[in-house]
């Protein structure tokens, strides 16, 4: 790790950290209608991967996406907007927080369907080495998804046609409420050994060690080498999604959470920076989160006869007959 | 004049479409040894990187073709069992189709599934025989179901050239028809868009997939007796309700023959539309597989689950007699 790149990382992870909660408080004045699966805790995963990557590499994530999607350099006010339902939103609110999509910076979509992003960024790297570019493609899911079907075969197919994929799982304990040692047979990092793709399991909460790993995967994939998969034990310090606030689950102790919390891999990087250098970056990510917050709240709400708008990128568009609003 | 089979159209339609965009390639089970027909020859002109053998995963290869397809190709994927397409109705329906408007226009998924074995073959068993389009439609994917050759090809280009995510089904039904065109005259048949195949002023006939050719078996045998006109909408979603309603503002009655199960089937959609819309003469009539059928178990019992020419004609005379 370049000591010049301490600092740039810390910068990113207090960016995701104060933008997330933020949208929490923006979830509880109710301009977030959806509420947010929020990645606090997981701050070094997005920041040590979208470091290792270029604008014009492609990442695919899941419902817990929003650091990896500034990570990778959307712009905090289009995604807080976006979360938010406006029309300045990156993909004009129709995302939302949990299917955010920013093709500008290789942000390919964040599915809902747990897991299944992992085979579409083994197409999306496998049709973009067969277009002879050495841009490659990220997958990243939890610990949850890890048993599901499409991403195990996908496993195979990036293998069997050594796709240039990194598959990135955010171990962080947790399948919603199942614990990952009641939910996972066997360890994450076998199942993508079993295929023959080179796997290991890496400290989550060490932005330094997140990015030596996911530089070294990337760069392999890069001059041919095949897909990767990158296992990161991290832990989410809030609920799984923001209506644990009331919702009042019991599946995690509070000695447990302290526990992770004693970690915080924002202190850890921040120490790795000198103070007046990190009361500067502090300083300019609250202008930076001040002045997304002023950009989504200043957008637009979709007008209700653009509800059917962007179902079809082409023709032929269905025309309903006795429907009133249009399709286009 | 040479005759084009319906596989042979599907064939050509995907070689052709290869030989002008390279962009364009297939991907599916057993497709080096063309298993279905679809893909006779393609692997000697364009090679394997072109004409991609699958393993049998089929959900992750559908997946797998929306981030090619993100990534700027345009793949086509075969699917060999009616119901694997409703294995994979989550990444075309819910992940393909999604993407253009959850990424509020940002991209789209230009893949097209191909079925080339739609419906039932005696003997084939209750799991390979069944007719899922309508769900497709339900969800607001492109969906064509082409009856004869000519449409096969011009509808197969059509779905390969289209931006947005178009399933294709293929009656096994209509693989035995031929027609009688030379390469030359095979033209894109534009998607949404019905044909009439026969005129008639007192009843439309509106029939879909291999059913068109009963359908016009029974109009011809009923040629004295009433004048029908066939009218096969050959897109079913987005449907050709301009093309429908054309047919029905010269006969005023309506019977639809479909092979899908009838309860929430493609029939129903049509004749709920048609009472919304329009004042017919007569009740509307719909023949169709029963309730929830299950065919495929036994070919005499399968004979008995699908639409006859008996029933048809039932229908028929029933629509014009009022009742």
């Amino acid at each position: 790790m370049d000591k010049m790149q301490a600092p740039d990382l810390y910068r990113v992870m207090r960016l995701i950290r104060r933008f997330e909660e933020r949208a929490i408080e923006l979830v509880r004045s109710g301009e977030i209608a959806s509420g947010i699966h929020p990645c606090i805790g997981q701050e070094a995963i997005a920041a040590g991967l979208g470091a290792a990557l270029r604008r014009d590499d492609v990442l695919f994530a899941g419902h817990r996406a929003h650091g990896h999607l500034l990570a990778k350099g959307t712009k905090p006010g289009a995604l807080l907007a976006e979360m938010a339902g406006r029309v300045n939103g990156v993909a004009r609110g129709r995302g939302g927080s949990f299917h955010p999509s920013d093709f500008g910076v290789g942000v390919y979509g964040c599915t809902g369907t747990v897991g299944h992003g992992a085979p579409m960024a083994a197409g999306a790297a496998w049709a973009l080495a067969r277009r002879g570019t050495d841009r490659v493609a990220v997958s990243v899911f939890g610990d949850g998804a890890v048993n599901q079907g499409a991403l195990l075969e996908s496993l195979n197919l990036a293998a069997l046609w050594q796709a240039p994929v990194i598959f990135v799982c955010e171990n962080n304990g947790y399948a919603t409420t199942l614990p990952a040692e009641r939910g996972i047979a066997g360890s994450v990092p076998a199942r993508a050994l079993a295929c023959g793709i080179p796997a290991a399991s890496h400290d989550g909460m060490d932005p330094e060690t997140v990015h030596g790993a996911a530089a070294a995967a990337v760069a392999r994939a890069r001059r041919g080498g095949g897909p990767a998969f990158l296992e990161f034990r991290t832990y989410r310090f809030e609920g799984h999604h923001t209506f644990e606030l009331t919702a009042g689950l019991r599946y995690r102790s509070a000695a447990e959470i302290a526990g992770w919390r004693a970690r915080d891999p924002l202190v850890l990087q921040g120490s790795r920076v000198p103070a007046d250098v990190r009361s500067g970056i502090d300083a300019d990510v609250e202008e930076v989160i001040e002045e997304a917050v002023r950009f989504a709240v200043a957008g637009n709400r979709p007008s209700p006869a653009e509800a059917m708008d962007y179902l079809y990128a082409a023709a032929p568009r269905p025309s309903r007959p006795g429907t009133l609003i249009e399709v286009r | 004049m040479p005759l084009l089979s319906y596989l042979r159209a599907i064939n050509r339609a995907i070689g052709d479409e290869m030989s002008r965009d390279p962009a364009v390639f297939i991907m599916g089970e057993d497709i080096r040894e063309a298993l279905t027909g679809t893909t006779v020859g393609l692997l000697g002109r364009f090679g394997p990187d072109r004409v991609v053998e699958t393993p049998l995963s089929e959900q992750g290869v559908t997946n797998f073709a929306t981030g090619a397809a993100l990534a700027g190709l345009r793949p086509v994927v075969e699917y060999q069992i009616p119901f694997l397409l409703l294995l994979v109705i989550e990444q075309i329906a819910n992940q393909a189709n999604k993407v253009s408007v959850m990424s509020g226009g940002q991209a789209s998924v230009p893949v097209t599934y191909l079925l080339p074995a739609a419906g039932w073959r005696p003997a084939w068993g209750g799991q390979h025989s069944d007719q899922p389009y309508s769900v497709f439609g339900h969800f607001g994917v492109k969906t064509v179901l082409p009856a004869t050759p000519d449409d096969a090809y011009g509808l197969m280009i059509s779905a390969i050239r289209d931006d947005d995510p178009v399933v294709v089904f293929a009656p096994i039904g209509a693989h035995a028809v031929r027609c009688d065109v030379v390469a030359d005259d095979l033209r894109p048949v534009p998607l949404g868009v019905g044909r009439v195949h026969r005129p008639g002023t007192d009843v439309t006939l509106l029939a879909t997939g291999h059913l068109v050719h009963d359908a016009l078996a029974v109009a011809r045998e009923l040629a004295n007796e009433v004048s029908i006109e066939v009218f096969d909408p050959r897109t079913l979603y987005p449907f050709d309700w301009h093309g429908l309603f054309t047919s029905l503002a010269k006969t005023g009655r309506l019977v639809v023959l479909d092979d899908a199960n009838r309860y929430c089937g493609l029939a129903a959609e049509i004749i709920a539309t048609v009472c919304e819309e329009r004042h017919l003469l007569t009740m509307p009539r719909r023949v169709t597989r029963p309730d929830g059928a299950v065919v495929g178990c036994v070919p005499e019992l399968d004979v008995a689950l699908q639409p006859s020419r008996a029933e048809l004609v039932a229908a028929i005379r029933l629509t014009l007699s009022g009742g």
